[in-house]
């Protein structure tokens, strides 16, 4: 074991906080919280434009590109400066995808449009008859009989829910059933859409963190065969890929860092009712030392998929052993702090659940408030927390299958 | 005001072990797998020593593996001992090796501990030292872990860490994890020889790095402890059939079961993180992160012991069966150290720096000065 930092990940780690610091601002972190979309196209193509999007990460049968853990470490500072990086996410993910299974089309069509920051990608995986049991998807896709010679073309009819970013992307890639007769994870097929295809539809959902997602319609969207990612009735494959990436890299899992950074600074000013510092109370002091702790514990947690990455290795459940340390330790923190702080704790830069406009001047406190209503979300979506230790329970613990 | 230092790791370069430490980690796994069995555990009770044990573990050269090479002992790294202990842990080892490995450390660490005429002995672990991790009051200092058994005391009187050679008791008493806990005196009738170590300030540093080398030891041997209570959990429920299948087969049990696997990752990376730091010469670190291994490690084979205990049912009170055993030993070796949350306002200070206001400040017992919140 050794815990050694690598020059070459501390090196990128370094070059991105430059970036950062010279490209993000804070009317742009500001508007994210008030529109609810965490992605800045400024943003987005500056970074792009530094080639990280097109270099990708190594490993996954790929040869070249980034460093795994560089990778981790680009989501862990976008994270911690509070950069609006979803779309980022996705565009490098599903990148990664087309990497790995996109025909010569994706390729040379598609790809360089991510690349190059040109357009972002939304997911559409989760429908309303489907979330956790994501094998489930009933969005149909039939073939349209054709001339022969002419290229297959499919049509699309269903429905998506939680499609973060759809309103932003150029494409969506979209988990369809192509055979209801088969077994379940059998008779799926995966797209990448062009979100300008006719019969494609959208409306915004707000969500209680602050978060804004989309339900998407599909009507009678005419696909032509080209958009299909990988075989058809091969959809499962497609899906298993896309997780790998979602569950090992692409993310941030230490937002606890940057909350108890917030609050012990805040909590080293702020005072109680007789005049003490919340800083001086032994209950804030034992709280805090303990969110420490779950901190200390989730970086080594998290960092782990990636390092095995890094190394060429699978990671396995490390992912999901991660996100549910990560995810019920943020709960943990978000709880405390907004009890510690009282009912200063409750005042919300958002107004109302859905995101209206941050008008307070100082939201210095307001993201106690944030915190509390964006760290349950984390236990649900990439996954609940019931799903993670599902997986564990089979795949780690080697516990009979149960669900 | 205060700043926190950031939890972030992005650049490990290896989280496994390395050849050499897998050959350590292994060959003590094999050691304490044939010669501390559960039955040896059971037999060494009410007292929890086994000097059969400990003879056999003395060949191996592990009680004097923390000492430098230079004194005669093995120099071996911390993140070496955090295997040892990990291994010794696993089987619930009725020695109080984590004990001694702390003593030996700090007498080393002292021209005078190092001069004394059984320094040799207590390296070769014929001599048994043990660390008081309680300042002494009126010459007395109290549940001294290994203090049944030990030759020597390492403990803090006044204002002097002091080594004390006495007889030891050879009983203890009664107590949750049948552990060899007794009161010692630091002074006055029955020492036979009293060493001042150090005084002053030095004095109070190296105790309190005395007990950051003894927490850094038991969290490692409370991980080996959940890790193995964890697997007997398991191998009962994939056993023991109730509605007819395997209680394991009920997704309540496995995500019970799954929900334990999180933490003890965490544990195992974050003791190895600590010894690693503490290897790496920066002790002041190192002394934050073994405050949090050892206060994450006694909650999470705590919560370990517990679900693994309640999912054998009532099998799992009765005697007969072995997880009560780790049960009882989850709580009872941290304990010794005091209420948990003392130590939480310890690392609170170091990570913020110490809280104004009357009775907080540097607290009693944990050296002054130790925090580095301030500068960070
Ligand atoms: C803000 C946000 C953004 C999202 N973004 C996207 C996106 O971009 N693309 C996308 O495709 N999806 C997205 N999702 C959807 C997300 O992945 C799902 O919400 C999640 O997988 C859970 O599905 P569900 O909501 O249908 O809940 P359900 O699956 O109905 O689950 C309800 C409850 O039942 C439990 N449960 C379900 N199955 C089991 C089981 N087998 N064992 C034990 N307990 C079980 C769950 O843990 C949960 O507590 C997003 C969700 C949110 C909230």
């Amino acid at each position: 074991m050794d815990f050694a930092p690598k020059a070459s990940v501390e090196e990128f780690r370094a070059s991105i906080r430059r970036f950062i610091a010279d490209h993000l601002t804070a009317e742009m972190v500001e508007r994210a919280h008030r529109t609810g979309t965490f992605h800045d196209w400024e943003f987005h193509r500056a970074l792009a434009a530094t080639g990280i999007i097109a270099e990708g990460m190594a490993g996954a049968g790929r040869e070249s590109g980034r460093d795994p853990l560089e990778l981790y470490v680009l989501f862990d500072e976008m994270g911690l400066a509070g950069a609006p990086f979803y779309g980022l996410a996705n565009a490098m993910l599903v990148a990664g995808v087309i990497e790995q299974i996109g025909s010569d089309f994706h390729m040379s069509e598609v790809l360089p449009r991510f690349h190059s920051g040109e357009a972002i990608a939304a997911l559409g995986y989760s429908e309303p008859g489907s979330g956790s049991d994501v094998a489930a998807a009933a969005t149909r896709a039939e073939r349209i009989p054709g001339h022969p010679g002419d290229e297959q073309v499919w049509l699309v009819n269903g429905q998506k829910m939680f499609t973060t970013l759809v309103h932003e992307a150029g494409y969506v890639i979209l988990l369809t059933r192509t055979d209801p007769d088969l077994p379940k994870h059998r008779g799926l097929t995966m797209f990448l859409l062009p979100m300008d295809l006719p019969g494609i539809d959208f409306q915004a959902v707000d969500t209680m963190g602050g978060d804004r997602t989309n339900i998407t319609y599909f009507t009678d969207v005419r696909v032509p065969d080209r958009w299909r990612l990988g075989e058809v009735n091969g959809g499962w494959d497609v899906m298993k890929v896309a997780l790998a990436y979602e569950r090992g890299v692409f993310g941030n899992m230490n937002q606890g860092v940057t909350l108890l950074r917030r609050f012990a600074a805040w909590a080293g000013t702020a005072e109680r009712s007789d005049g003490t510092r919340l800083i001086d109370d032994p209950g804030v002091r034992r709280r805090l030392a303990r969110i420490a702790i779950d901190n200390e514990i989730t970086a080594l947690l998290a960092v782990r998929p990636a390092l095995l990455a890094s190394q060429g290795r699978l990671p396995t459940t490390e992912g999901s052993v991660a996100k549910l340390y990560a995810s019920e330790a943020y709960n943990r923190a978000a709880e405390a702090c907004q009890e510690m702080a009282g009912a200063v704790g409750l005042l919300s830069p958002l107004h109302g659940a859905g995101g209206g406009a941050a008008d307070l001047p100082d939201a210095d406190w307001g993201f106690v408030d944030l915190a509390a209503r964006d760290a349950p979300v984390t236990t649900i979506y990439g996954g609940t927390s019931e799903i993670q230790r599902n997986n564990i329970a089979e795949h780690r613990l080697g516990l009979p299958r149960a669900r | 005001m205060s700043t926190v230092r950031d939890a972030r790791y992005g650049a490990q370069v290896d989280l496994e072990l390395t050849a050499d430490q897998k050959t350590v980690r292994d060959a003590f796994a094999r050691f304490f797998a044939d010669r501390s069995p559960l039955t040896v555990v059971r037999d060494a009770e009410p007292l929890g020593y086994a000097p059969a044990l400990w003879a056999r573990l003395r060949e191996t050269g592990a009680p004097g593996m923390g000492v430098p090479e230079k004194l005669g002992g093995g120099g071996a790294t911390a993140l070496d001992l955090v295997l040892l202990m990990q291994e010794a842990g696993r089987t619930l080892a009725p020695v109080p090796l984590a004990e001694h490995l702390a003593a030996t450390r700090t007498l080393a660490r002292t021209a005078a501990g190092a001069g004394a005429p059984w320094f040799a002995d207590a390296v070769e672990g014929d001599v048994l030292a043990a660390p008081a991790l309680h300042p002494a009051v009126e010459g007395t200092t109290r549940l001294v872990p290994g203090g049944a058994v030990a030759d020597v005391v390492v403990g803090l009187d006044g204002g002097d860490l002091v080594a004390v050679r006495s007889d030891a008791p050879m009983t203890a008493p009664p107590n949750h994890a049948c552990a060899p806990l007794a009161d010692r005196v630091l002074r006055g009738p029955g020492v036979h020889e009293r060493i001042v170590l150090a005084s002053g300030a030095d004095a109070a540093a190296l105790f309190a790095r005395m007990r950051t080398d003894w927490q850094l030891a038991t969290a490692a041997a409370l991980t080996g402890l959940a890790a193995r209570a964890l697997e007997i959990g398991i191998a009962y429920t994939l056993e023991r059939r109730q509605f007819d299948r395997p209680i394991a087969a009920f997704q309540a049990v496995q995500q019970g079961l799954a929900d334990l696997v999180a933490p003890l990752d965490g544990i195992t990376l974050l003791t190895a993180r600590a010894a690693w730091t503490d290897d790496e010469g920066d002790a002041a670190d190192a002394a934050r992160l073994a405050s949090m291994a050892f206060l994450a490690a006694s909650e999470v084979a705590r919560n370990t012991t517990y679900r693994a205990l309640h999912y054998h049912g009532g099998y799992g009170v009765t005697l007969e069966y072995d997880i009560q055993l780790f049960f009882r030993r989850a709580r009872g070796w941290p304990l010794v150290l005091g209420d948990p949350d003392e130590e939480y306002l310890r690392l609170a200070d170091r990570l913020f720096g110490p809280a104004a206001g009357p009775g907080t400040g540097p607290r009693a017992g944990d050296g002054a000065g130790q925090s580095t919140g301030g500068a960070r």
